[in-house]
Order: structure tokens, then C-alpha cells, then sequence
């Protein structure tokens, strides 16, 4: 795939291509057929597949996971489309006490290849519902894996994987960087759930997911006028999560600082925090920091450069780091 | 569609519809279909019309009474110990064994967890439900061997499962259909709202099979509805049918009608089997704190075995030895469940960290390998 694809233009592409390959796939969502989806990420699909494969379904987001598990009992591999992150709650239930348990309890028998896409975080400005950071819900609930892509490569390649996996995947959408642009290559480069050195460094490591990934290069190559080399990785997969890359890094860098939109409290940081502290001890030059959301609920857009980690407040962790 | 039964079923079922379920406005109670009073009379009705021979209305009789026993039997084993919980299903095996009957091998049933009647028309064995109640498993019978879903216990969650499940149905081209169970307390789940919703827009090959008996634990069905629940299907679009739920012939006719309804192109069918749960919600539950042991004794006259009991022996078609024979096999059964739940082993611990996916997990193995080495740690020692 040559040239330069938009992250959005990249998860069309792999819809289109799982679609291709194998005729249990089906697309469902609310918009997704003729309009492509509020975000245009299955523009073009139900067209080239027909409206058996790429389904408008009722406003109802616990009845589409809720149908998408019995369209896997009977053998498809659905991928769900929701609509803005806010609006995947009335599926929790769904997705928390049938999908993410259903092999366990079948002990095998039954397998649940179900991808969830959600346009998920914040910073485009809408009204609320529109921008939440849930993540942490889907990590903690052993069943789901969750993984979110920051570029346009792992957009495509890591979606063809979600959608191949045999387990249900919550596959997070940094909606906020859709129309950030990237090469695709004609392959992956990793597993689904490798974590990436994006940028390496020497003297800390910041580690962001999705839309912070962009954040923190920018404090990395900001930080470097200050003659501080950054290393930056790209979590990738939130469940599970790649320890051995983070713990190479945190032993090379001795310090280490979680980013990301979702609040602090309680958030995948605490878990990155303590895990690494439990794996690198000896090598840490100060605890793990976490720059986050606040414990509220997401604020008016009109303030929600404040509620978000940006390289400022990136950077004046590091500082925090550094000074330890 | 509206079904209308024959005067005659309606005028014999008109004194067990509870005045709340009267249809507001009109004298007329809810219509019920019923093909077989509780007195044994066989009536006909010409919109169900069912045409069953010597052989099978005794092998009906023999479902009934071995459901019945295996359910007492799992009550006992809970009172022995041997079970966490059970949830009989006492009054309500006409419901079951008659739709569960209805279904062709290809069909699939999506259960609540009070199925145990359909379990045993699917010939899921007895013991499989009960390694759930006893906690070895979460279930764990493979679905698809019997077409028969694991229980859910979420009310109303699994009608989504069986309307995505039937969806698929008319995705493949295929001529099977589903039964979603679910109960009067169900009815007010979003869920199976949503379900209906699916169903009716996709028509998808689902007949939606509501066992009203009377009580979701503690509550009647007035805190669910203000309609008889059959009505509510068509405010969705497709129809909606009363019968009488301890009537096994009827809810056969009736749920056959319907499977074929939906296997033929005809969208989905709710069915309201109109029953009465003689026993607790569950073995914790006590039913004496809210309802009238009068209203029990009165739904007794209405037994689905002893009814289909009475038209066997009236229209002399069962003698004293076929008696005795299902009486005979019931204590095999009985003998049988309680030995095999009595020698069930525990599991092995590490069932834990089984099958939580279908892919390696990096963190479960890392947590399964700190378990084992935990676990090895008293081998040999005194905790162990």
C-alpha cells in the first residue's frame, strides 16, 4: 500500500479487506451503511458488500452486541461499529457479562471473534458523551482484549489482526487523529499485542496509547531542545500489556511516566505504575508518574484542553521525573 | 395475526385469568389457546390444529413425569447439600417439554436458567445442568452439540443471543429457527424489548417463548405490565399468542406453528405460555411472605401431568403397566442423578485460568504459573 493513508482511510481499508477474506465477516452499526459511519471509517462498504454484510442496525447498542454474540454463536465473525464511546454503555452488560465471559463458561466450546470498534477520547470539541476514556472498564474485565492504534500502519494491520482473533477484542479509535496521516505497509511489523519504542531515549520514558502517542513525541522532541532525550512507547495493547518491552525501557531510562486522557484515578496508569515498580525497583530513579484526566467528568469542550494532557503538562512531569 | 380459541377453550379458561389480565374495557378475559383441559378433554381448535397419535401423547407423558422427577430430585440434593442453589421448575413442565418437542434437531433453544425441561427434550444430560447448580462449572455443555445454549442468568439477556443467532439463520439460507426463553419478570427487560426489535426488523426466524408464571420472585406480574404480555408483540409487528402453559398439547401445537411461522419467512412469534410456578423462585427464596398458599392449591387443579394423566387413562390408552413403567424409569433417573452429582469431583483449581481465552494470554499464563508455584509451595508440607 503506497503513499500516505489517512488513519481513517487505513481502517476502511482493513474493513474492506476482512471482508474479503472471509464471507463470515459482517459489519453492524448504527450510520454505517449508506451515510459510512459518522466518521466515514465504513465509507463506501455496504455499497461493494450489500446490506447483509454491512448492517444499519436499530439505535440500540445493547440489542447490536447483543445479536453480534448470537451471529457468532451461529459462526460469523462480527465487527461492531459504536458510535461515540459515550453511547457503548447501555452495552456494558452485554460485552462485560456475556461476551467477554462466554469461552470461559463454555469452557472452549464457543468462541467469541467479536471486534468492537469505538471512536473513543477527546479534544474534537463535541458536546459530552462524545469524548470519554473508558478503557480501564474493558482492561480490568478478563475475557476482552483492548488494544488502540496510534498510527496509520497499526490502524489497519492491528484492526486485520483484532478482527482475526478468535477472542473478543475492544478495539479503541483515537478519533481525534482519524485524519492523521502515515504510510501502510503491505504487512505487520508486529503481534497484535507488542508494545512499540516509537522514539528511543535515554534519561525517561513516557508511555502513551492512542491519541496521546502524538503528545508525547512532541514532549520528547520539545524535551530534546533541553537536552533531554526522551524514550517514547507506544503501549499499543491494553490487554494484554506488553511488560517486557516497558521493563527493557524503564531499565535503560530508570524512570518512567505513564500519559494518557482517561482520568488518573484508578486508570491504566495505576496499573503500569505498580507492576513496573514490582519488575524495575532496583533500576528506578523515581516512582512512575501519571498525567492524566481529572477525577470528573469530562468537561465543556470549551475547556477540555485543560482536562487533557498536553505537552506542557507532559513535560512538567518529566521535570518532576528528572528532579527526583 | 390475532388467534382466537374456541369458545369452548375460552369459556374453560376464563376463570384462571387473574382480573388485572382481563382485557381493560371488555368482560372478555385474554384469549387462551388450549387444546386440553384440565380435566383431560381433549378440545380442538381449528387455528392449532394438532393430530397426535397413542404413542406420542404417551411419550409426552413419560417427558412430564421424568422432568418432574429430576427437578424434585435436584430440590433434594440442595436440601442435602449437594447443590449451591436450584431453580425448579415445578408447574411448569407442560410449557417446556411441549415447545421443547416442537423443535426439529436443527432448531436451537437460548434458555433462562429454569429450562430443565428443554434441556431434557434437547437430551442435554440432567447432569450438565446440575454441575452448574453445584458449582463445578458454569455450565459447560458444548452448545452446539445439542443445539441448546448455556442458561443465562442475566435475566432476558440471552433473547438477544437467540435473535442474532436467527439472524445468522437467514443469513446462511438455512430453514432452522430458534426459541428465545425468557419469563413474565423478563418482559420488562430493555433486552428483550431490543430483541423484539431486531427480531421484527430483520425478521429473523425467532419465537420468542415467555413462560408468565405468575412470579418474578416476589413480584406478580402487575409490577411488570399493564397488558397481557402476548399483546405487547404487536406493538413490534408480528404476532403474539396466549396459551394455556399447562397444557403440553397446546403449547406443542402452538410453538410448532409458530417455529414454522418463523422458518417459512414469517418473522418472529411471541408465544405467552400462561403458567404458574408451583415451587420458590429458587431453593433460597421463601413464597410464603408474599403470596397466598390459595392461589397455589388453586393452580394445582390445573397440573399439566395429572391432566394429560386423566385423557390417557379416559380415552384408555395407557393401562396400569405403562404406569408403572414411567414410574419405574423416574426411580432410575432419580437413582441416577443423585449418584452422579454425589461423585461429581470438584475441579481442578486451575480451571480458573482455562478457557478465560481462546488465544494465549500473556498475563492469565503469568498469573496460572504464579498459582502453580504457589499451589507447589505446601507439597509435601503440613498445609497441604
Amino acid at each position: 500500500m503506497a503513499g500516505q493513508l489517512s488513519i481513517a482511510k487505513a481502517l476502511n481499508d482493513a474493513l474492506r479487506k476482512s471482508l474479503e477474506n472471509d464471507p463470515k465477516t459482517v459489519l453492524m452499526g448504527e450510520d454505517i451503511g449508506k451515510l459510512g459511519g459518522v466518521f466515514r471509517i465504513t465509507d463506501g462498504l455496504q455499497k461493494d458488500f450489500g446490506e447483509d454484510r454491512v448492517m444499519d442496525t436499530p439505535l440500540a447498542e445493547s440489542g447490536i452486541m447483543g445479536t453480534a454474540i448470537g451471529l457468532a454463536l451461529r459462526g460469523y465473525r462480527p465487527v461492531v461499529e459504536i458510535q461515540f464511546d459515550g453511547f457503548v454503555y447501555p452495552a456494558f452488560d452485554q460485552i462485560v457479562s456475556q461476551l467477554a465471559k462466554m469461552h470461559a463458561r463454555a469452557l472452549g466450546h464457543v468462541k467469541m471473534p467479536v471486534t468492537v470498534r469505538i471512536p473513543y477520547a477527546g479534544g474534537i470539541g463535541a458536546v459530552e458523551h462524545h469524548s470519554e476514556s473508558h478503557e480501564a472498564y474493558f482492561a480490568h474485565t478478563a475475557g476482552l482484549r483492548v488494544v488502540s492504534p496510534a498510527s496509520a500502519q497499526d490502524a489497519h494491520w492491528m484492526l486485520r489482526q483484532a478482527i482475526e482473533s478468535d477472542d473478543p477484542v475492544i478495539f479503541l479509535e483515537p478519533k481525534r487523529r482519524y485524519w492523521d496521516k502515515g504510510e501502510v505497509a503491505d504487512s505487520a511489523d508486529l503481534p497484535l499485542h507488542a508494545a512499540r519504542v516509537v522514539r528511543p531515549g535515554t534519561d525517561a520514558t513516557l508511555i502513551a496509547y492512542g491519541p496521546m502517542v502524538k503528545v508525547c513525541l512532541e514532549a520528547a522532541a520539545a524535551a530534546e531542545e533541553d537536552g533531554h532525550r526522551l524514550e517514547v512507547v507506544d503501549l499499543r495493547s491494553l490487554s494484554p500489556i506488553d511488560f517486557d518491552t516497558l521493563e527493557a525501557s524503564l531499565k535503560r531510562t530508570g524512570r518512567g511516566i505513564v500519559v494518557h486522557e482517561a482520568p488518573v484515578f484508578m486508570g491504566m496508569g495505576a496499573e503500569l505504575a505498580a507492576r513496573l515498580t514490582e519488575r524495575c525497583f532496583y533500576h528506578l530513579e523515581a516512582p512512575v508518574l501519571r498525567v492524566g484526566g481529572y477525577h470528573a467528568p469530562y468537561p465543556p469542550s470549551r475547556v477540555e484542553e485543560s482536562f487533557l494532557p498536553d505537552l506542557d503538562r507532559v513535560l512538567d512531569a518529566v521535570d518532576r521525573a528528572l528532579a527526583f | 395475526m390475532t388467534v382466537k380459541s374456541t369458545a369452548r377453550a375460552r369459556k374453560k379458561a376464563a376463570p384462571g385469568v387473574p382480573d388485572n389480565l382481563r382485557i381493560k374495557g371488555t368482560d372478555a378475559p385474554p384469549e387462551l389457546v388450549q387444546l386440553l383441559t384440565p380435566e383431560g378433554e381433549r378440545v380442538e381448535n381449528p387455528e392449532f390444529p394438532l393430530a397426535i397419535t397413542a404413542d406420542e401423547l404417551r411419550s409426552l407423558y413419560r417427558d412430564l413425569v421424568l422432568v418432574r422427577r429430576f427437578d424434585a430430585e435436584a430440590t433434594s440434593l440442595q436440601r442435602q447439600g449437594e447443590l449451591g442453589l436450584w431453580a425448579s421448575l415445578l408447574g411448569q413442565e407442560a410449557a417446556q417439554v411441549g415447545s421443547g418437542r416442537a423443535m426439529r434437531p436443527g432448531d436451537y433453544a437460548f434458555p433462562t436458567y429454569r429450562e430443565h425441561g428443554v434441556a431434557w427434550c434437547r437430551d442435554v444430560d440432567p447432569l450438565n445442568l446440575l454441575g452448574m447448580f453445584r458449582g463445578v462449572n458454569h455450565g459447560g455443555w458444548d452448545p452446539n452439540e445439542k443445539n441448546f445454549h448455556l442458561y443465562t442468568i442475566v435475566i432476558g439477556a440471552q433473547t438477544l443471543h437467540a435473535t442474532g443467532y436467527a439472524m445468522g439463520i437467514t443469513k446462511d439460507g438455512a430453514d432452522d429457527a430458534v426459541i428465545a426463553y425468557f419469563g413474565d419478570g423478563a418482559s420488562s427487560q430493555g433486552d428483550v424489548s431490543e430483541a423484539f426489535t431486531f427480531a421484527s426488523v430483520y425478521n429473523a426466524p425467532v419465537v420468542f417463548f415467555c413462560q408468565n408464571n405468575q412470579w418474578a420472585i416476589s413480584e406478580p406480574t402487575t409490577v411488570q405490565t399493564r397488558i397481557p404480555l402476548y399483546r405487547r408483540a404487536s406493538g413490534f409487528g408480528f404476532p403474539g399468542v396466549r396459551v394455556d402453559g399447562n397444557d403440553v398439547l397446546a403449547c406443542l401445537a402452538v410453538t410448532r406453528w409458530a417455529l414454522d411461522h418463523a422458518r417459512n419467512g414469517g418473522g418472529p412469534v411471541l408465544i405467552e405460555a400462561f403458567t404458574y410456578r408451583m415451587g420458590a423462585h429458587t431453593t433460597s427464596d421463601d413464597p410464603t411472605r408474599y403470596r397466598l398458599s390459595e392461589e397455589t392449591e388453586a393452580w394445582k387443579a390445573k397440573d399439566p401431568i395429572t391432566r394429560l394423566k386423566a385423557h390417557l387413562e379416559q380415552e384408555g390408552l395407557a393401562d396400569e403397566a405403562f404406569f408403572a413403567g414411567i414410574e419405574a424409569e423416574s426411580e432410575e433417573l432419580g437413582l441416577r442423578v443423585r449418584e452422579g452429582v454425589r461423585s461429581m469431583p470438584d475441579p481442578d483449581p486451575t480451571l480458573i485460568f482455562d478457557h478465560v481465552y481462546a488465544e494465549p494470554h500473556a498475563l492469565v499464563e503469568e498469573e496460572r504459573a504464579e498459582y502453580e508455584a504457589y499451589a507447589a509451595s505446601f507439597e509435601g508440607g503440613e498445609n497441604h
